[in-house]
């Protein structure tokens, strides 16, 4: 039985400030998402908000997956759940190797019921798997020696995302702008990746601006943020229309939402001005 | 806050009464004794006047009442202590002390046929009064520095000598062990290392409780005496309970060319204060000085550390990071000083203190004086909290909260690790970290 990701009616504030004003959005197992939309319209706000940040503030609505309310969980419980952020900004971790994080992640996320200081999966068995997925990447083994992110170049860091995410095998992948910052080369490795590890266990929402992750993985929804909504949910033609044409026939069809858009971007001026 | 002693301190196990007692117990070359008596003298002097306000104005030891501390009596005590080393490799030697009294020495054939010794103060200063005479208490630690290290310097009572002798390489390591046992029982061992010219070494020394309820005072000195060309890694991981009051002047010298790699473990003892000096005497003289220091509940460590340039084209790199949880305290001070002739001087010193809760606290303060034109000295204090989007990141990943924190200062503290080259000193500091931290895998 496949799982479910259902987001309803979700209100979020950031420092009492609302961000997002009642997203709805079911993701399935197997399914492939897009997420759309303007700077500034909500995007990574709801992929933080689906991984638990505690900035995150949901004023009402609920995020459940299979049913269970999960809005109260804090992300730790919720990547063992089988929720996934693939970060835009990958945090660096000094001191710490990849593959010792690696180890304790892996080992968490399949054994849920896992407490600090208890066994890890075997070395042998995680190394040898570890292998496997960093070859199948492109990646120089070496990187399961060095220190989580550190000194990693923008597409070293993207890259390893996609292990963690290879490695982890969550039930729901949210992919923050992955392929952002990265030269055509980079965004190819990334979008290969995504598109193998992709299947009937995984379901992706994948918020980009471009369309090249796209093209590797096809949508089967389009969704489309506008100051903190959904204002439309189409299929990949949909997608494909935005990469070409931006969002000037969004506005125009929701000028309701379009409208709040320019208050903010005022406001947002105004307050940047007073520094 | 450096106060002096209070009257009660007079009449202590260490009044002149007990002093000429103390004496009679010992057997020693005359020159031994008189070392003894005019540190004595410098002892009772120095309880007259403040303690340099400069190194100790941060440390408030008022609550330290030494008159509740003596040196036991002989004692045919055999407890069982638990150590983070000993049985992590196989040693050329063992040198063990409890409550001040050396419980077993050993060294393999090999090197005692090469002339290494290795052995007990006590002894050695009958057997090699010679050897030991030049080194001991003369260029390293001076009696008459302060108050510690008189005290100490009358009142030594054995600890664990090291001699090797020219060209000789000691490949494996060594190890010392000094354990406190009974309630208020007063530790004045003494870690003594003579490298002559060309030789090398490893010692691994390490303090440890055997209970961890009772009482103790270590008022301690260690001196590491390095002739050209010789090269040694020293190791002291301070391990003793939370009830242990721990002195200690510390002093490594470095002639041309030699080479000191020095490491330093701070976990235990209720209140630590280590004067640390590493003086690169020689042209060429390089030293190496590492510290982890994690202090938790309402422990206070303290490192007063100073490397001194006396010749030219010498290098000193000591990094220093602390863990500070609870209502724990450390604190740091550190002082590069470059004589006028030491040119091309390459000295850097770092401090990093990491924060695990609101209530703790740490003070690191580096400082430069530099008297010649030409060097390039470099020091630097941070000081934060453990990250709260390090922390989101690694739960993302399905660590739980807890996990995280730990994770983050095990990788706090590896810059460190990556500086030691002897890889049971790693595992054994990462280990006893693990334990301090909680998580008994």
């Amino acid at each position: 039985m496949s799982s479910l990701l259902k987001i309803t009616d979700l209100h979020v504030a950031v420092d009492e400030k609302p961000i997002l004003k009642g997203v709805s959005l079911e993701l399935r197992q197997g399914e492939v998402h897009a997420l759309m939309g303007p700077n500034g319209s909500g995007k990574s706000t709801l992929a933080y908000t689906l991984v638990g940040h505690p900035k995150y503030e949901i004023t009402s609505g609920t995020i459940e997956i299979d049913g269970t309310n999960i809005n109260e969980l804090d992300p730790c419980e919720r990547a063992r759940l089988g929720l996934f952020l693939a970060f835009q900004y990958p945090v660096t971790i000094p001191g710490v190797k990849v593959a010792d994080f690696l180890r304790h992640a892996v080992t968490n996320i399949r054994n849920p019921e896992r407490k600090e200081g208890e066994g890890l999966i075997p070395m042998r068995e995680f190394r040898k798997e570890l292998k496997e997925r960093m070859e199948e990447l492109g990646m120089d083994l070496e990187f399961a020696r060095r220190y989580l992110n550190e000194g990693f170049s923008g597409g070293e860091k993207k890259r390893m995302e996609i292990l963690q995410l290879a490695m982890l095998q969550p039930k729901f992948a949210l992919l923050d702008e992955t392929d952002s910052g990265l030269d055509s080369d980079a965004v190819r490795v990334v979008s290969e990746g995504l598109k193998k590890l992709s299947g009937p266990q995984m379901g992706s929402l994948i918020i980009t601006h471009h369309e090249r992750l796209l093209e590797y993985n096809v949508p089967q929804f389009t969704h489309v943020m506008l100051a903190g909504k959904i204002v439309e949910t189409g299929n990949a033609e949909l997608a494909h229309e935005l990469h070409n044409h931006g969002y000037a026939a969004i506005r125009e069809r929701h000028p309701a939402e379009a409208a709040e858009e320019q208050e903010r971007q005022a406001k947002a001026q105004t307050a940047n001005a007073g520094f | 806050m450096s106060a002096t002693l209070t009257p009660a301190a007079q009449q202590t196990a260490f009044d002149a009464a007990s002093f000429e007692k103390f004496l009679a117990t010992r057997t020693e070359p005359v020159w031994a004794t008189e070392l003894r008596r005019n540190a004595f003298e410098a002892y009772r002097e120095s309880l007259l006047s403040e303690l340099d306000p400069e190194e100790w104005k941060r440390v408030d030891i008022r609550a330290f009442r030494p008159e509740k501390f003596s040196i036991p009596a002989a004692s045919a005590s055999t407890h069982a202590l638990e150590t983070l080393l000993a049985d992590r490799a196989e040693f050329a030697g063992v040198v063990s002390h409890l409550d001040g009294a050396c419980t077993r020495t050993t060294l393999s054939e090999k090197w005692a046929q090469k002339g290494v010794l290795f052995g007990n103060l006590s002894d050695l200063i009958q057997t090699h009064g010679d050897v030991l005479r030049p080194h001991l208490m003369t260029r390293g630690v001076k009696p008459d520095s302060d108050r510690f290290s008189a005290w100490h310097a009358a009142f030594w009572t054995g600890g664990t000598v090291l001699y090797v002798p020219r060209n000789v390489e000691v490949n494996e390591p060594l190890y010392s062990l000094i354990g406190l046992a009974a309630e208020a029982a007063a530790d004045f061992t003494h870690t003594l290392i003579i490298l002559e010219e060309g030789a090398s070494a490893t010692l691994l020394e390490e303090t440890t409780s055997a209970s961890s309820t009772a009482t103790g005072l270590h008022v301690g000195a260690v001196e590491l005496l390095l002739a050209r060309q010789s090269n040694l890694r020293y190791v002291q991981l301070q391990n003793w309970n939370d009830k242990v009051w721990h002195f200690a002047h510390q002093v490594g010298r470095v002639e041309a060319d030699a080479s000191l790699q020095w490491t330093v473990g701070g976990l235990g003892a209720k209140l630590a204060h280590i004067h640390q000096d590493v003086f690169l005497d020689g042209r060429g003289a390089e030293a190496e000085v590492n510290g982890v220091t994690f202090a938790t509940d309402r422990q206070v460590i303290s490192y007063y550390t100073q490397q001194t340039h006396n010749a030219p084209n010498t290098r000193s790199d000591l990094l220093y990071k602390d863990v500070v949880r609870d209502k724990a305290r450390v604190i740091w001070r550190g002082m590069i000083k470059v004589a006028k002739d030491a040119q091309k001087t390459d000295g850097y010193q770092r401090n990093d203190g990491l924060i695990m809760s609101d209530t703790c606290r740490v003070d690191a303060i580096p400082g430069l004086e530099i008297e010649a034109d030409d060097v390039r000295c470099t020091h630097g204090a941070t000081c934060g909290r453990v990250d709260e989007e390090q922390l989101f990141y690694c739960m993302c990943r399905g660590l739980s909260r807890s996990e995280a924190m730990h994770m983050i200062v095990q990788g706090f503290f590896q810059r460190v690790y990556d500086r030691i080259p002897v890889e049971i000193v790693r595992e054994t500091l990462g280990h006893a970290v693990e334990r301090k931290l909680g998580i008994f895998g």
